[in-house]
């Protein structure tokens, strides 16, 4: 599992924990978010704003 | 001819703007002017930087260059524009050129405010609003182990956690009795404060900073309660001014921001205002959740499409370490009270109007679970 980190708020997606808040199941591969998915934090785009791999 | 969208701003809303429009339209001709460098970069990242072990050079995500081949936009950096002849639909440029627009886009930020200082050390006050300024606050602290922060407010309590953890002795001084004031609740204030105190921040509450002198290699603060506080470096994080000087001089409509309506549009047709230097159906609200809000419908609007922006909840996540903390402050007008859970782990403050309504909550350490519950819960910044 791998953890990916928004470049905009810092905001942390954890493939582990997914964001069920928001439909993303736990343990759902950061390709397998669907596009219309935004940053939780701050609401930038999946495809505009890649997150960086840590 | 067809005269190109013109953005006015290189930070986070003129490129979010620059993007979306894209997406929507490949082909209509984009150009952004900047004053800075115009690269692109997270503004937030920067008072946090020493803990996530950022350089100002690395949160600088793709220079000018890039960013106009990347998005097909013109991009002309260290290019301010002084004027804006809505008649001519032109904006003019400091060395007098003119360029015309077909729609205007005015993404040009807010100052920090500067409090009326005495003392001969007021001209070495740093303020931090974009990575210049950083650069010039990292490069000054080199070497250096005191800091002194005016205003505790977000971005204050942000560069004291990043500053007290990164090894300095930070003092801040605030003239509320707490930090985050004017967002949350004293119980939640409280707390906040203990946590920061226990990585070393020194808080000067209910007093205010009256002078500020060289003495020897330092600054010397003195506040109206009659302390005085050393520091090598002073930064002072009092709020922000929207930029309406230039938009005032074009006899567009100006308030607290640029007025602008949902569809983001000034009361000239062809000049919408977006970002910090923006008041959209009232607010000013200078955050990155709105910027991107703001930034979609605005595309869809410029590329033919009139769409109002409609905000839903947005919290705002604090950037201090030392304390998680998490805030959705309600409306300044809108009366209710705050009921307030707080323990050791936490602090719950929930803001409710009196027909029962959640309007808004602060909340504080383990509390921030409750996050995405409550937020379900929230009415809509703007409908
Ligand atoms: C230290 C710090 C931390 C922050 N942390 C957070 C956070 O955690 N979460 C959050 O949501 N928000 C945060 N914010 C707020 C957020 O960063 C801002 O709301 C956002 O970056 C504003 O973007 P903007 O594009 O409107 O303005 P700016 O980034 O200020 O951009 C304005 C642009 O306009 C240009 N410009 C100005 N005048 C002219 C002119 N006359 N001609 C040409 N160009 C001009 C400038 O050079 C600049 O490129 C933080 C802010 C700071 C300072
Ligand atoms: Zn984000």
């Amino acid at each position: 599992m791998k953890k990916y980190q928004c470049n905009i708020c810092g905001f942390i997606y954890d493939e582990a924990v997914g964001d069920p808040a928001h439909g993303i199941k736990a343990g759902t591969s950061w390709e397998d978010i669907p596009e219309s998915w935004a940053c939780p934090d701050c609401g930038v785009n999946k495809a505009d704003f890649e997150m960086v791999e840590i | 001819m067809n005269h190109p969208v013109v953005i006015v701003g290189s930070g986070l809303a003129g490129y979010a703007v620059a993007r979306e429009l894209r997406r929507l339209d490949a082909d209509q001709p984009l150009l952004l002017l900047s004053a800075d460098h115009g690269g692109f970069y997270s503004k937030p990242m920067l008072s946090n930087a020493l803990a996530t072990g950022k350089t100002p050079e690395s949160i600088i995500n793709g220079d000018a260059e890039k960013m106009a081949s990347q998005l097909n936009v013109s991009i002309r950096t260290y290019t301010r524009v002084v004027a804006i002849d809505k008649t001519n639909r032109t904006v003019i440029l400091k060395n007098n050129e003119q360029l015309s627009y077909g729609n205007l886009v005015l993404a040009i930020g807010a100052d920090q405010v500067r409090l009326p200082l005495q003392g001969n050390g007021v001209s070495k006050v740093f303020t931090v609003n974009d990575v210049d300024d950083y650069k010039h606050f990292r490069d000054a602290l080199a070497g250096k182990k005191k800091v002194a922060i005016i205003g505790a407010g977000l971005i204050g309590c942000e560069f004291a956690n990043d500053l007290a953890s990164a090894g300095y002795h930070v003092d801040v001084v605030d003239i509320a009795a707490q930090p985050l004031g004017r967002l949350i609740p004293p119980a939640a204030g409280a707390y906040l404060k203990q946590k920061l105190e226990a990585v070393g921040v020194v808080f000067h509450f209910d007093t205010s900073t009256q002078s500020v002198e060289q003495i020897d290699n330092q600054l010397c603060l003195t506040l109206a309660n009659g302390k005085t506080i050393r520091a090598d470096i002073v930064l002072s994080s009092v709020g922000l001014k929207p930029r309406t000087k230039m938009a005032q001089e074009a006899g567009l409509q100006i308030n607290r921001g640029i007025v602008v309506d949902q569809l983001l549009q000034t009361n000239d047709a062809h000049i919408y205002a977006v970002g910090d230097c923006a008041e959209v159906a009232g607010k000013v609200l200078p955050f990155v959740m709105p910027i991107t809000h703001a930034a979609r419908a605005l595309a869809a609007t410029l590329a033919g499409n009139p769409t109002p922006v409609r905000y839903p909840a947005m919290p705002v996540l604090v950037k201090t370490p030392a304390c998680s903390t998490v805030v959705s402050p309600p409306d300044a007008d809108k009366a209710g009270v705050w009921q307030v859970e707080s323990n050791d782990d936490g602090v719950k403050a929930l803001f409710y109007d009196d027909t029962g309504c959640l309007l808004g909550f602060a909340l504080l350490g383990k509390a921030i679970m409750d996050k995405n519950d409550l937020v379900a819960k929230l009415p809509p910044v703007l409908a």
